[in-house]
C-alpha cells in the first residue's frame, strides 16, 4: 500500500490579530480562532491530489500536541484524509515534532511524508529538514511543484535565486509553499461525518523520546512597530521630501 | 570560551553577502568565528570568506559533488565539524533554513530560527507570529547551539584590508561516501531586478491596487527609474502580477533597504513583517485608512496612474 503522511499543526487562524500577554507569558489564546496551519493544509491537499490521481493509496494525517488538535485532525477527516493520528506531546520544539513523525514513519512506511514549510505561529520552518535528516532521506522544501514517477519524485522548489528542481528518491519528505495548490473548502456533510470517525491517540511514553525542552522561553514581547510617520498631499511634495532625506 | 563556526553560502565563484551577516553576528557571541565553506575545491569564493574581517580560519570541505547546494549532501560534513564549535550559525534565508535544521537533526540538537539579536551567548531574540511577538530565549549551555540568522538585524562584516592576512584556509577531505537518492536537475534563475531583493538599498514594491499584469509595468517603470529592485506583496503574486520570489514578507522576503516604496499595497501584517528593518517606508495608495499608512514614514494617499508617472518624472528630469 502506497501511503502518504501529512502532518497538520493547530495554530491561531491567520486572520487573527494576536495580543500579547501583558506579563510576558506568551500569544493570548483565550477564545481566539485556531485552525490547521495554512501551509499544512496545502502539504494535506497535495497529498489528497496525489490519492486522487491514484498515485497513492492511503492518506494518513497526524499532529503532535495536546488533544486541542482534534478538532483539526476532523477537518482534515473532512477534507477526506483517510485516517487521523493524535500524537499526545503538549507544545514540542520542532526536534521532537520530527522525532514523533519518524517514529510514526518507522510504523506506517508512508512513501511520502508531506508538511506545511513552516508554520505560522513560531515560524520556525525546521520539521521537515529535522524528519528527513533523522530518518535518512531525502528532501524537498518550500515545494512548488511534486511530480511522482514510481519510486522517485521530481520536484521544484521556491529559492531566494528561482525555482530550483530536486529529483529525489522515495520515500522522502516534501515541504509545501504558498503556491503548491488552492486547498479545497471543507463541506458541512463531511464535517458532520468526520464527528463519528476515529481518531487514534498515541501517548508520548510509547515514543520512548526524551522530551526535555533545549529552550527556555524567558519572556514574550510584544515587537515594536513601525510608527507612522508625515503625509503629503501631491508627488512634488512627496518627490521633495525624499530629495530632504537624500533618498534621491 | 565560545567557539562559532558560520556556514557559508556561495556560487562557487562570490561568496553571497549573507555571510558577511552571519559572521557579525557569531561575533556577538564570541571572537573566535570560523567559517565552514562545502564547495569545488577551485571555488573562488574561498578566498572572499578567508578575507571577512573577525573570521580565525576557514575550514574548506572541498568536492565535486558539492557543486550545487543540495542539504543532504552537504549536511554530513558540516555537521561532523560542528563537534569542535559552541555554536553554528547560517543564514535564515532559503540555504539555511534548508540546511541547518537538517545538522542540527544529525547532531541531534534543536535548532533556533531567524534569531534577531544576541543578549548573552545562549541567550537570543528571535520574532514569532509574523514578526507581532518577540521572544527572549535561553539555551542549554551544555549543548551545541545551532541557529539560523535574520540577516536584516546584522549588518555585515567588512573585508579585511589588502595588506592584512587573510585568515588560514584549512582543507579538509569530503566523507567518500554521500547520499545519492537526492540529484540537482538544474536552477531557473530569476530576473535581474528579484534577484537581489535581499540586498537591494531600493525596492519598488507593487500590490493588487496597479489591477493588471499591465498595470503593474508601472511599478516596473519606477524602479527602473529609481534604480530599484523590484518586489510585490502576495496579493500581487496571487493575482499574477509578479513572480513567485518577489513576494515581500512573513512567506516570502524580509528585506531591509533604505528606500521602500509600497505602491499600491494595502499593508497586511504578514507584509509589514517583512519591511520591519528597512530605512524610509513610503506609501502610496487610494485608500486613506490603508493600514500600510501606518507603518509608513511619508504617506501619499493617490492614484497610482498619476502619482506614478509623476513621480517617474520628476526623478527622470533631474538625472
Amino acid at each position: 500500500m502506497r501511503k502518504i503522511l501529512v502532518g497538520i499543526k493547530r495554530v491561531v487562524d491567520h486572520a487573527v490579530r494576536i495580543h500579547v500577554a501583558a506579563d510576558g507569558s506568551g500569544v493570548n489564546l483565550d477564545g481566539v480562532k485556531m485552525s490547521i496551519n495554512p501551509f499544512d493544509e496545502i502539504a494535506l491537499e497535495e497529498g489528497l491530489r496525489i490519492r486522487e490521481r491514484s498515485e497513492a493509496d492511503e492518506v494518513i494525517v497526524a499532529s503532535i500536541g495536546s488533544s486541542d488538535c482534534h478538532q483539526q485532525l476532523r477537518t482534515a477527516l473532512a477534507l477526506g484524509a483517510d485516517r487521523a493520528v493524535h500524537i499526545d506531546l503538549p507544545d514540542p520544539e520542532p526536534l521532537n515534532v520530527a522525532r514523533a513523525l519518524l517514529w510514526l514513519v518507522r510504523r506506517e512506511d508512508p512513501l511520502l511524508v508531506l508538511l506545511g514549510k513552516q508554520s505560522i505561529d513560531g515560524d520556525n520552518a525546521q520539521t521537515g529538514p529535522m524528519l528527513a535528516g533523522l530518518w535518512g532521506r531525502p528532501q524537498a522544501c518550500n515545494a512548488s511543484q511534486i511530480i511522482i514517477s514510481g519510486d522517485s519524485a521530481t520536484v521544484s522548489r521556491e529559492v531566494d535565486a528561482g525555482i530550483e528542481t530536486l529529483e529525489i528518491d522515495l520515500p522522502g519528505v516534501v515541504s509545501a509553499d504558498l503556491r503548491l495548490n488552492s486547498p479545497r473548502f471543507v463541506r458541512l456533510p463531511e464535517m458532520i461525518k468526520a464527528r463519528r470517525k476515529p481518531i487514534e491517540t498515541v501517548s508520548s511514553a510509547a515514543l520512548e523520546i526524551d522530551a526535555t525542552p533545549q529552550f527556555r522561553l524567558i519572556r514574550t514581547s510584544p515587537a515594536p512597530q513601525r510608527s507612522p510617520g508625515e503625509r503629503v498631499s501631491n508627488t512634488a511634495e512627496l518627490y521633495a521630501k525624499l530629495c530632504e532625506r537624500g533618498l534621491l | 570560551m565560545a567557539r562559532v563556526l558560520v556556514i557559508a553560502q556561495h556560487d562557487q565563484h562570490s561568496l553571497d553577502p549573507a555571510t558577511a551577516r552571519c559572521v557579525r553576528c557569531a561575533l556577538a557571541i564570541s571572537p573566535e568565528v570560523d567559517v565552514a565553506f562545502a564547495g569545488l575545491a577551485d571555488a573562488g569564493a574561498v578566498t572572499q570568506a578567508a578575507a571577512l574581517q573577525g573570521v580565525s580560519a576557514v575550514l574548506h570541505i572541498a568536492d565535486e559533488r558539492f557543486e550545487h547546494p543540495v542539504a543532504a549532501l552537504l549536511a554530513p560534513p558540516l555537521a561532523a565539524q560542528a563537534a569542535a564549535y559552541t555554536h553554528v550559525l547560517a543564514a535564515g534565508d532559503t540555504f539555511g533554513k534548508d540546511l541547518l535544521p537538517r545538522m542540527a537533526a544529525l547532531c541531534n540538537v534543536g535548532q533556533l530560527s531567524e534569531i534577531s539579536a544576541v543578549l548573552e551567548p545562549y541567550r537570543f531574540e528571535r520574532f514569532v507570529y509574523a514578526g507581532n511577538a518577540v521572544q527572549t530565549l535561553e539555551v542549554d549551555e551544555d549543548k551545541l547551539l545551532m541557529a539560523t540568522v535574520r540577516l536584516t538585524a546584522f549588518d555585515p562584516v567588512d573585508t579585511r584590508p589588502a595588506h592584512d592576512t587573510p585568515a588560514a584556509v584549512h582543507r579538509i577531505p569530503a566523507p567518500e561516501s554521500l547520499p545519492t537518492h537526492t540529484r540537482f536537475v538544474r536552477l531557473e534563475q530569476s530576473h535581474e531586478e528579484s534577484r537581489d531583493l535581499r540586498t537591494a538599498k531600493r525596492i519598488v514594491a507593487g500590490g493588487r491596487g496597479f489591477g493588471d499584469a499591465e498595470g503593474f509595468r508601472l511599478a516596473h517603470r519606477l524602479a527602473e527609474a529609481l534604480d530599484a529592485a523590484l518586489g510585490a506583496s502576495r496579493a500581487a503574486v496571487d493575482s499574477g502580477f509578479a513572480s513567485n520570489d518577489m513576494q515581500v514578507g512573513q512567506t516570502g522576503k524580509v528585506v531591509a533597504p533604505e528606500l521602500y516604496v509600497a505602491a499600491g499595497i494595502s499593508g497586511a501584517i504578514q507584509h509589514l513583517t517583512g519591511i520591519r528593518d528597512a530605512g524610509t517606508v513610503v506609501a502610496i495608495n487610494n485608500d486613506p485608512d490603508a493600514s500600510i499608512f501606518a507603518a509608513a514614514d511619508i504617506g501619499l494617499v493617490g492614484d497610482l496612474f498619476e502619482v506614478l508617472p509623476e513621480l517617474i518624472k520628476l526623478i527622470e528630469s533631474k538625472q
